[in-house]
């Protein structure tokens, strides 16, 4: 039990826990959009195409958390313009952007041949290695969204509801469809560094469909989204840092240990 | 009173398939129009036409005399859809919440619901009959129930426009007469211009004031009087779809 408490004392620990706690938040509520949206994919196919962002930062020998944000930015706004104007629907759009992604990350990786460890760091993600940079980025991006997502909340509410109904209302479901797809994109990002490429999408999805089971409200299906996300991120690091396990894979471990719990809790 | 919806030459075509054709009438304040025709005559495509939803082929659309197009005072107009289960029934929305939805139209940046919204709300699911449902989730309402739920949605802000598609396929009896009864009172009360898309032809003639009869183009708009006493209509219809419609009013 003394090993349990002492983790805390760690400064790696405790900033693991404050990153990835706030990630958490900001992902638990935007999937939970996402998710009601049928959306679910868009978070897998962005961190698909920040592979190929990441592969062309280390190329180019720039820090590829900066040069990730804009380019899965774009990715996400090229996956929405196609799925809008092209003959496909979304998640046809979501596979041609990320496996063009991966395509370009492959050969980038192929042509320098010096940095497949790294990359192969960002592939599974490392939540204990993060800098303080990073984890000083990671608050004031989630900050941000937070608070964008709060100024836009009922907005988000109403296209998630009906879009139509929200166009009579006279929200512009274009520019509040491009906010929450841009949003993703930054959170998908912050999320790589925590769990990497391969799971994250599991921090937008597993605690938006954990709180889907048992809420009752939408606003209550945020907060059970939320308390599951931070709560997944917590034990997860203890456990991980306990059993000597992948912290990420452990985190999305526990995110789907909270599911199969909701989901029984449901249908009892 | 002046035009309501003032629709000059509209037309629309799908992928190459025309939908309607050279339609043109107006409807007047205080009007409680029935709109209504066979399946695939384009009753909905009208109305998403007059809602903004589509755009037009050719011919343009007024509402409160501004095109459709550059229209922005939403919260003048209530719509309630023809099928509620397309929206997100997978969402854990309470009653409470859905209607707070037709309150946004009246908002501007950023949307806030207030404390006196909340009364805003309770005060139409009484008239409604449904206070007691403002906390439960909509799915786990009736049909019935989900239908006043959205009724209340488009009520809430007072339209002096009401527009319904088929709102009556998924009510029981006494949903239907609580529902109908309250039409009828806010439009002979309060002078709501309500504009109601049907197959009903049994019900409509006991609500509605004017006929607008569609099959892909205008077949006719008028009074519902003017309808039963227009042997061409009979003629076109059959007497015996012509009475269905004449017999309740």
């Amino acid at each position: 039990m003394e090993n349990v408490y002492s983790i805390f004392q760690y400064s790696f620990i405790q900033k693991a826990f404050v990153a990835g706690s706030f990630v958490a938040l900001l992902s638990s509520i935007l999937g939970l959009f996402l998710v009601l949206r049928r959306l679910s994919l868009i978070g897998d196919g962005l961190a698909h195409a920040s592979f190929g962002a990441i592969a062309l930062g280390l190329f180019l020998g720039i820090y590829p958390f900066y040069i990730s944000i804009p380019l899965v930015i774009v990715a996400s706004l090229i996956i929405l313009k196609l799925s809008e104007k092209a003959r496909l629907y979304g998640d046809a759009a979501i596979g041609v952007v990320s496996s063009i992604s991966i395509a370009i990350g492959i050969i980038l990786t192929s042509i320098s041949k010096g940095f497949n460890a790294d990359l192969f760091s960002y592939l599974f993600g490392n939540i204990l290695v993060i800098g303080d940079d990073e984890v000083l980025l990671s608050i004031i991006l989630s900050l941000t969204v937070l608070l964008v997502i709060y100024l836009f909340y009922y907005d988000l509410f109403s296209i998630t509801f009906n879009e139509e109904l929200a166009k009579i209302s006279g929200i512009k479901t274009k520019a509040i469809n491009t906010l929450l797809v841009v949003l993703t994109a930054v959170t998908v990002v912050l999320s790589i560094r925590m769990v990497g490429i391969m799971l994250a999408s599991a921090f937008l999805v597993l605690p938006a469909v954990t709180a889907l089971q048992i809420s009752k409200s939408f606003k209550s299906a945020l907060l059970f989204s939320v308390i599951s996300g931070v709560f997944s991120v917590i034990i997860g690091i203890i456990v991980s840092f306990i059993f000597n396990l992948p912290t990420g894979a452990t985190i999305v471990l526990a995110n789907f240990v909270l599911f199969i719990l909701s989901f029984f809790l449901k249908n009892r | 009173m002046g035009e309501i919806i003032d629709v000059i030459n509209l037309s629309f075509d799908y992928a190459a398939n025309e939908i309607l054709r050279t339609v043109s009438f107006s409807i007047n304040h205080g009007d409680y129009v029935g709109l209504t025709g066979y399946n695939g005559s384009g009753k909905t495509t009208l109305i998403k036409l007059i809602l903004g939803l589509l755009k037009p082929s050719s011919g343009k659309i007024l509402i409160f005399g501004k095109n459709i197009l550059d229209f922005n005072d939403w919260k003048k107009i209530g719509y309630l859809p023809q099928n509620t289960s397309t929206s997100n029934y997978l969402l854990p929305a309470t009653v409470e919440e859905i209607v707070s939805l037709g309150l946004l139209s009246t908002k501007k940046f950023p949307r806030i619901i207030t404390g006196n919204d909340k009364n805003k709300i309770i005060g139409i699911l009484n008239d409604l009959q449904i206070a007691d449902l403002k906390n439960k989730m909509i799915d786990q309402l009736s049909g019935g129930q989900q239908q006043r739920v959205f009724l209340a949605r488009a009520l809430i802000n007072e339209p002096e426009l009401l527009i319904l598609d088929e709102p009556t396929s998924a009510l029981d009896t006494n949903s239907r007469h609580i529902f109908f009864s309250y039409l009828k009172k806010i439009n002979q009360e309060k002078k709501v211009t309500i504009v109601m898309v049907t197959h009903d032809t049994g019900q409509i003639g006991k609500y509605a004031s004017k006929l607008l009869y569609l099959e892909k183009e205008l077949m006719f708009y008028g009074s519902l009087y003017d309808f039963c006493q227009s042997e061409e209509m009979g003629k076109k219809l059959g007497s015996k779809s012509q009475h269905l419609i004449c017999h309740q009013h």
